[in-house]
């Protein structure tokens, strides 16, 4: 069991490259329960590498992950060790990941979507999984949707069953990638309001975006993440108002959003 | 004109047994071929050299060799190795074979085309490499390729015409112990055309209504545009 001082999520020293470009150069990160950790940053700079290495959908090159009590890839001088897949499937199945594309199963109905993870992963019986299931739903507005296909759903919709799906498996963390990106601008409050609630109900989350105005509301912390490091972090006040670097300054005036 | 009637008559339920015994080795060696070709594509896709490299000969030598060639050689080669086939069996193992080349090619591609998004959804949720398979990619990869898959099944059935060579009493050769008998290759050649199409049309509309069938409410005509607008509604009151 984890102690309630230890983070939930701890990376150390993370480098992953594709071939000759090194996205990731070191990355260290601690993630707090109950903690809202906002990634922004440049395109290219990582930040969804390093969500996706930390879900292992990517494997990372070295460094060490802790996630939820459980070292999921360890680094000591001289070897790195990524841990067993069945290590790495039960951590995932606790720090789920919304996707900015959201890909829902599109042969699934809503319904069987948000059940697929609890009967297939976590081997909840049918009945029970459809119950939590629609709780689920309920909680993001969509189960009056239930039975509909993907296709027959707006875009915002769909962002809404895919955070019901991740949010079934009643997660401690749920990872969050561009989750508004995709979005028309009329449908992006909806989503951020449901990851805003998820927020104040206790839930960790980490969550990559580009938009500063989320980032304002939302965050506990935010991390700014460049050239494959962590550049800078601190509250929204410290990095919006008054950041420390001049790499941050000018990318948070370029975007328009510094706090005045 | 009377005397084809009453021999029609008289042979056509002789060129239905003929036809049975197609229908049979279409359907026996589909079967086979679906499984093998199947396991084939997931090999093929394997990123052990090992395992896909065999495969990929395999694919290439039964594909690029004639399918008579193959059924003769298994037919008249394999006894030489102890083990004897019936023609039926014979024809079954080449029939499979040389369809599970061609499927397992069919099946690589609706496997790839599944959309790696929701593979890596799939995933995150804790799902094992088969668990993906089972419950996202084979669902979805099946279907897709089903008019495809329709497709070799009726170039399968008509395959089978070559399985008289190595005397197998199918369709075709029933036609020509009909025609050494009445020397009306004409007439019956024509019945032999006739029963094919009727086959391969019911197999095609067959499979068209297993394609309605498994596909999703979504691809059938659902009128999504203005269900579209009216969502977006409910969705800026949200």
């Amino acid at each position: 069991m984890t102690q309630a001082s230890a983070p939930v999520l701890h990376l150390e020293q993370v480098y992953k490259s594709y071939g000759e470009t090194a996205v990731l150069r070191g990355v260290d990160l601690k993630v707090f329960q109950g903690d809202a950790v906002f990634l922004i940053g440049p395109s290219g700079g990582g930040k969804s590498t390093l969500l996706r290495c930390i879900n292992f959908l990517e494997y990372p090159d070295a460094g060490t992950i802790t996630a939820l009590g459980e070292k999921l890839c360890n680094q000591n001088r001289t070897h790195f060790e990524i841990a067993s897949e069945k290590t790495l499937r039960h951590a995932r199945a606790r720090m789920p990941m919304v996707f900015q594309q959201f890909n829902l199963f599109s042969h699934q109905t809503v319904l069987e979507n948000v059940i697929e993870g609890l009967i297939t992963v976590k081997k909840i019986p049918k009945r029970e999984a459809i119950i939590l299931a629609r709780t689920a739903l309920d909680r993001v507005h969509m189960l009056q949707k239930q039975n509909h296909y993907p296709d027959q759903l707006s875009g915002g919709q769909k962002q809404r069953v895919a955070i019901a799906r991740a949010l079934a498996m009643d997660p401690p963390v749920i990872l969050f990638d561009e989750p508004t990106s995709a979005l028309d601008p009329e449908l992006v409050s909806g989503v951020q309001t449901i990851i805003q609630d998820l927020s104040s109900q206790g839930l960790t989350l980490l969550v990559v975006t580009h938009d500063p105005a989320f980032v304002q509301s939302t965050a506990h912390t935010v991390c700014f993440c460049g050239d494959g490091y962590i550049l800078e972090s601190g509250t929204v006040n410290e990095i919006y108002g008054n950041p420390r670097t001049e790499r941050v300054r000018k990318f948070i005036q370029s975007s328009g959003a510094h706090l005045t | 004109m009377s005397v084809f009637w009453s021999e029609l008559q008289e042979y056509f339920p002789f060129l239905l047994m003929g036809a049975k015994v197609t229908l049979e080795l279409s359907f026996i060696s589909m079967a086979g071929g679906m499984v093998l070709g199947f396991l084939a594509a997931i090999g093929r896709l394997s990123e052990n050299r090992l395992i896909r490299w065999p495969l990929e000969a395999y694919v290439e030598i039964w594909r690029d060799t004639p399918l008579i060639v193959q059924l003769l050689l298994i037919y008249f080669s394999l006894p030489e190795f102890g083990i004897v086939l019936s023609g039926f069996w014979a024809g079954v193992l080449g029939l499979t074979l040389n369809l599970s080349a061609y499927l397992s090619e069919v099946y690589r591609a609706a496997i790839i085309a599944v959309d790696p998004g929701q593979k890596a959804a799939a995933i995150s949720l804790g799902m094992s490499p088969f668990q993906v398979y089972r419950r996202l990619i084979v669902p979805q990869a099946f279907v897709a390729c089903l008019p495809t898959q329709g497709g070799y099944f009726i170039a399968l059935l008509k395959d089978c015409s070559l399985v008289s060579f190595i005397s197998v009493n199918e369709l075709l050769r029933h036609a020509t112990i009909v025609i050494s008998n009445t020397f009306d290759s004409m007439n019956t050649y024509l019945m032999v055309a006739v029963i094919y199409f009727c086959m391969s049309f019911t197999s095609a509309r067959c499979v068209g209504w297993l394609e309605r069938t498994l596909t999703p409410a979504r691809r059938k005509k659902v009128v999504i545009k203005p269900i579209m607008s009216e969502l977006a509604e409910e969705d800026k009151t949200l």
